[in-house]
């Protein structure tokens, strides 16, 4: 078969399409953006869509599963949250299609607001997780999860990290499998969770959570390569790579099915070394879990658990190398950063000209724009995850009474506003809030790569659809001030946003310009 | 196994000279494995790219003082990334500065002397004034091109091998440009 160097992302788009995956769906996320973008450029054969938001790609995805398609959903991490909630309950539910959800965690945080890790959520879930440790196995495990979560009845969740998604690697690649869609068969008891149908399938999940957990101990995701039995290091995910990079003479317990744990294996290894160690990224999932085996093990005692994993950092922790000092520091002048900024002429940079030259208090949100909290405009002042700066924006106002209004702002871009904007924005007419929004609407999701979504007019797959209209919606939620500027006008903007912020009553501006990167 | 490490800036081309290295080491019948890192680097950031070639790579990522190669597509780039140079190991520097945002804003300023501390300290050090190349080539896009044609003249393929690894990641359009570009840099002296 042809061999081709693919990127992590890119091998579990062709992992998808070998196992006939018929429906993919995604909101765009670093590090696991390029997994539909892939799907809809080389695998036409799998419908893809870009879906407003990660819980309602999870629950189209859900739908083409139980109505008997085989079907992916990808997100980043934090996008597990906003679909944890289908996600806790589709694990009830099962599939009959194949099911997968990639979720794609970022150690170290290089693009997102945390690191948490979601080997946490499979088990909270109840939901079957594997891990790919390179671009070969990206493809091969993402082929096999569609078959296990048919076999197991179990949604199965593929977790890759960024050094997995955003790393290159030879793949041998496979023909398509046809997979006809099964029918819809209607199943109330099934595929209804009325509390009545929820608890003879929460019992019916346990039982299959005994068998993936035999499947765990047999199969060959969890692997133990025998070495030297000094030492037995067992390990996950891209962690593998760096143990038998620097510790090539080691016996390895190389775990590919992290949920459910095999329990098993990891008993017949423990009892194989001498000493054992455990060396994975973020929290200590494995270790604990080996430890309430009542297995003693060195995990988090060496191997931190900020931050994503190095080599150097595991040849430090293992075999106490230390390398630097080749080449002397630099140290006559400091090196200045290269921090990432909002481009020259970027349309953001306009409105935080004029918010910063207000001096109002910004309640920010996710995409380009957050960069703004950094020099050189410094106005942004609060920020957490996909729409949170309106809700954030009415709670001050209900914490301080409406003065509080009147000296500050939420701003969130098109994208995100889509996203899950919406809702809190109903929220501040409702609750009479008296605030203003500024949605930065630059036509498309740009941190990201310029994404599409129902703002834009066009699909993933670059076809014309009907155009959401922004000013429409915001009027239809209540809001009876709504401006629509173009913010290269900075004297404009500026007048606008005194006028719009002083009026007691909810306000929005939709600040319009269009991305200098879109061609 | 080869160690290379690519640096540079949010849209100097990085990642696609990394691209191209791979297919060539791929295309020879080495495993290869890469690592780069997307989003933010998009803004303009400092982005890098690890390539590894040989029988049998296992971290996508390089170690410490393991890099054979440093190919920097700016100057300042390569004090961020030198630590990862093997003694003894190849730095090849383009000359140009890409002012970072706290020089711009005058917070800071772009070390004067880097040329002089690099070539003191680092013996394997080649520094390469692009610009007449990309002149002749008509576009500045072909930096990163260029750089990979003077890092080939250390590496054991033949131009033929690269030129088929460009043509198969190269848009025809862009093609011809890529080849020529590549092959100023592979004649430089």
């Amino acid at each position: 078969m042809e061999k081709k160097v693919l990127l992590g992302n890119e091998a579990i788009a062709r992992g998808a399409y070998e196992a006939g995956c018929h429906v993919a769906t995604a909101y765009p996320g670093t590090p696991s953006t390029e997994i539909l973008e892939t799907i809809a450029r080389d695998y036409r054969e799998i419908r893809s869509q870009w879906s407003p938001n990660e819980k309602v790609a999870l629950e189209v995805a859900a739908g083409a599963s139980v109505s008997g398609g085989r079907a992916l959903a990808a997100m980043k991490h934090v996008g597990l949250n906003v679909a944890a909630d289908p996600l806790f309950t589709f694990s009830y539910t099962g599939v009959n299609g194949g099911f997968v959800i990639v979720n794609a965690d970022d150690p170290s945080a290089w693009s997102s607001q945390n690191e948490q890790d979601n080997r946490h959520l499979a088990r909270a879930a109840k939901v079957p997780m594997i891990e790919p440790s390179n671009p070969q196995e990206a493809k091969d495990f993402t082929k096999l999860a569609f078959d296990l979560s048919e076999e197991f009845d179990r949604p199965v969740i593929v977790r890759i990290t960024t050094r997995i998604a955003h790393s290159q690697g030879i793949v041998e690649l496979g023909e398509r499998q046809e997979v006809p869609v099964k029918p819809f068969v209607r199943n109330p008891q099934k595929f209804v969770m009325l509390p009545a149908h929820a608890r003879p399938r929460h019992v019916f999940i346990e039982e299959q959570h005994k068998k993936l957990k035999e499947y765990s101990n047999r199969s060959p995701l969890n692997r133990i390569e025998w070495g030297n039995k000094k030492r037995g290091i067992i390990t996950d995910s891209v962690a593998y790579q760096y143990v038998k990079e620097t510790c090539p003479d080691d016996s390895v317990l190389k775990i590919g099915m992290v949920w459910p744990m095999p329990d098993d294996v990891i008993r017949e290894f423990a009892a194989g070394v001498e000493k054992l160690y455990v060396v994975e990224e973020l929290d200590p999932f494995i270790e604990d879990y080996v430890k309430a085996l009542g297995i003693p093990c060195t995990g988090k005692e060496i191997i931190p658990i900020c931050f994503e994993l190095t080599p150097d950092i595991v040849d430090r922790a293992l075999n106490g190398k230390i390398k630097g000092g080749a080449y002397p520091k630099y140290e006559t002048n400091p090196v200045p950063p290269r921090p990432p900024a909002l481009c020259a002429g970027c349309p953001h940079g306009f409105v935080f000209t004029v918010l910063k030259k207000l001096d109002l208090h910004v309640n920010g949100d996710i995409g380009c724009y957050t960069l703004a909290a950094l020099p050189p405009y410094s106005a942004m002042h609060t920020q957490g995850c996909m729409g949170a700066g309106i809700g954030m924006h009415l709670g001050m106002e209900k914490a301080h009474g409406p003065e509080m209004a009147r000296k500050s702002v939420a701003v969130i871009g098109d994208s995100t506003f889509v996203h899950s904007g919406i809702t809190p924005l109903i929220d501040l007419v409702y609750n009479k809030g008296t605030g203003t929004v500024i949605i930065m609407d630059n036509r498309g999701t740009a941190m990201t790569g310029h994404q599409d979504h129902p703002g834009t007019g066009k699909t993933l797959s670059g076809e014309e659809t009907h155009t959401l209209d922004l000013e429409l919606l915001v009027k239809a939620i209540g809001v009876k001030r709504v401006v629509v500027t173009d913010p290269k006008n900075v004297e404009e903007l500026e007048r606008i946003v005194r006028e719009e912020v002083a009026a007691p009553e909810p306000s929005v501006i939709i600040s319009k310009r269009k991305c200098i990167l879109i061609k | 196994m080869k160690n290379v490490i690519f640096a540079g800036v949010g849209g100097q081309g990085v990642i696609l000279a990394s691209k191209i290295l791979m297919e060539v080491a791929k295309n020879a019948g080495y495993d290869v494995k890469e690592s780069e890192v997307h989003g933010m680097a998009q803004r303009g950031g400092s982005v890098d790219c690890n390539v590894r070639y040989g029988d049998r790579v296992y971290s996508p990522l390089i170690p410490r003082e393991e890099a054979d190669f440093i190919v920097s597509l700016e100057m300042l780039e390569v004090m961020r990334k030198l630590e990862y140079l093997a003694p003894g190991g190849r730095l090849i520097v383009n000359t140009e500065k890409v002012n970072p945002a706290p020089v711009q804003t005058g917070a800071m300023q772009y070390p004067p002397d880097l040329r002089e501390w690099i070539s003191k300290n680092v013996k394997n050090a080649l520094f390469v004034d692009t610009s007449g190349m990309l002149k002749e080539v008509g576009t500045r896009k072909a930096l990163n091109i260029v750089m990979l044609g003077i890092l080939s003249r250390d590496l054991e393929f033949t131009r033929e091998q690269w030129e088929s690894a460009i043509k198969s990641l190269v848009k025809e359009k862009f093609l011809d440009m890529n080849i020529k570009a590549f092959n100023l840099g592979r004649e430089y002296n």
